[in-house]
């Protein structure tokens, strides 16, 4: 199974720092991180983009967005 | 462009805009805008401080919070939250402030500075930026202040309405608060203009989580320039502003509610940069998330208020005549407070890291 990441409950930069180090370290690949908040959506969804990454945002109904970022 | 960015730009404008229009209307020179003197303003109006000459009841701040909260309810984006290091947040800002204060002003004021020809600014946002730099050596080597948990609603709700009771009592002329008759305090723009400019700045920085040390910071981690588009927008908009009213004065001397002690200037930013880049934003942003229910943010709010209380109680803070010596120790003392603050929780984050062998 795919590494998730699970940055509910952290303010900025912690979640983006944390998804940027799991792609430096998978280098390509899938995984997802789970977020509670829409500031660190975007802010994880536009390190994505810039590195090259593709998102797939999902609600899980409980206020909370799995991103699935794939590479 | 995408539109998330020209949100970001249109913030940066707007405040750099009004913030001169806010000077024009009677706000003091180059603090159109600011979120440090104003919070400090606030406590020397609830009587936390006795410098009789910054007391004032800012409307721009209740107003910024109002406008924010209207907006996270309205997006239903307000959510109650908390239990993130309430105490580290509280001395991070407390601290934090006696840079600003030694500096004179926060991010935001620093950028106003600079848009009316104070150079003394220059070297503020280069010790901010430093500041920003070691903070980020400590976040990439596993700094945390660990997750915030949802909670009851009303502790959301105790912040917003707060400012929201306060601007009722400074629109009711409530006479037992504390207003200067002379100096920074007693200079102000028209009450309901000033809280018109607090709630269109706090609607518009809700939408775009516009935050200068995130500016700074996003580019030195991650090359990212999103945010940094709005520290620019609104220089380059104070900046024309300024210029078309005449008021740009290029220089280190007799620069308006500055002094030009280089060295202090440097490192009264360096701190206000360091601990706000641990604390995940700068005062304008905290603002902001407290608006939003988030109850953490709400005592770094707190500590910066109480922070500029003990700032001009003890003879910390700056004045256009340079930084006392108090001030000086308050700076180093406040610098290595930080360090400790970094070094502990980046031990504490690590260890934790190798026993749970995972992101988490």
């Amino acid at each position: 199974m795919a590494q998730q990441i699970d940055a509910r409950g952290l303010l900025c930069p912690e979640p983006v720092l944390r998804t940027k180090k799991e792609i430096d370290r998978i280098k390509n690949g899938i995984f997802t991180v789970i977020v509670d908040n829409n500031p660190a959506k975007e802010n994880i969804s536009r390190l994505a983009k810039n590195s090259g990454w593709s998102v797939n945002i999902s609600d899980n109904g409980n206020d909370e967005y799995v991103l699935e970022l794939s590479k | 462009m995408n539109n998330k960015r020209l949100m970001v730009i249109l913030t940066g404008g707007v405040l750099g805009l009004l913030a001169v229009v806010l000077v024009k209307y009677g706000n003091p020179p180059n603090m159109g805008y600011c979120i440090a003197c104003f919070l400090r303003d606030i406590s020397g109006g609830l009587g936390l401080h006795r410098a009789d000459t910054v007391q004032y009841f800012r409307p721009e701040i209740f107003g910024l919070i109002l406008g924010a909260f209207i907006t996270a309810l309205l997006t239903k984006e307000f959510k109650a939250t908390g239990g993130s290091s309430p105490i580290i947040r509280f001395t991070l800002a407390f601290t934090g402030m006696i840079g600003m204060l030694v500096f004179l002003g926060c991010p935001v004021r620093a950028v106003l500075r600079l848009a009316g020809g104070d150079l003394n600014a220059a070297i503020g946002i280069l010790g901010l930026i430093a500041g920003v730099a070691v903070g980020i050596q400590f976040l990439k080597n596993g700094f945390t202040l660990g997750r915030s948990l949802p909670i009851n609603k009303a502790n959301g709700y105790i912040y917003p309405l707060t400012a929201a009771a306060m601007l009722v009592l400074v629109f009711a002329g409530a006479n037992f608060l504390f207003y200067s008759t002379k100096g920074p305090g007693s200079m102000h723009a028209p009450l309901l203009l000033s809280t018109i400019a607090g709630l269109i700045v706090g609607v518009l920085s809700q939408r775009s989580r516009f935050c200068m040390i995130g500016g700074i910071r996003d580019f030195i981690l991650f090359r990212d320039t999103h945010l940094l588009y709005g520290f620019l927008s609104l220089l380059i908009v104070a900046f024309i502003g300024n210029m078309v009213l005449g008021s740009v004065k290029f220089g280190f001397a007799n620069q308006p509610i500055a002094h030009s002690d280089g060295l202090w200037n440097f490192l009264g930013m360096m701190l206000a940069g360091w601990s706000s880049v641990l604390l995940g934003g700068c005062p304008l942003r905290q603002l902001i998330a407290a608006s939003e229910g988030n109850t953490d943010c709400a005592i770094t709010i707190v500590g910066l208020i109480l922070g500029a209380a003990i700032a001009h109680n003890f003879g910390l803070a700056a004045s256009p005549q340079g930084v006392p010596l108090a001030g000086q120790y308050a700076t180093i003392i406040g610098l290595a407070t930080v360090f400790g603050i970094s070094f502990f929780t980046c031990t504490q984050a690590l260890t934790g890291g190798v026993k749970v062998g995972s992101t988490n």
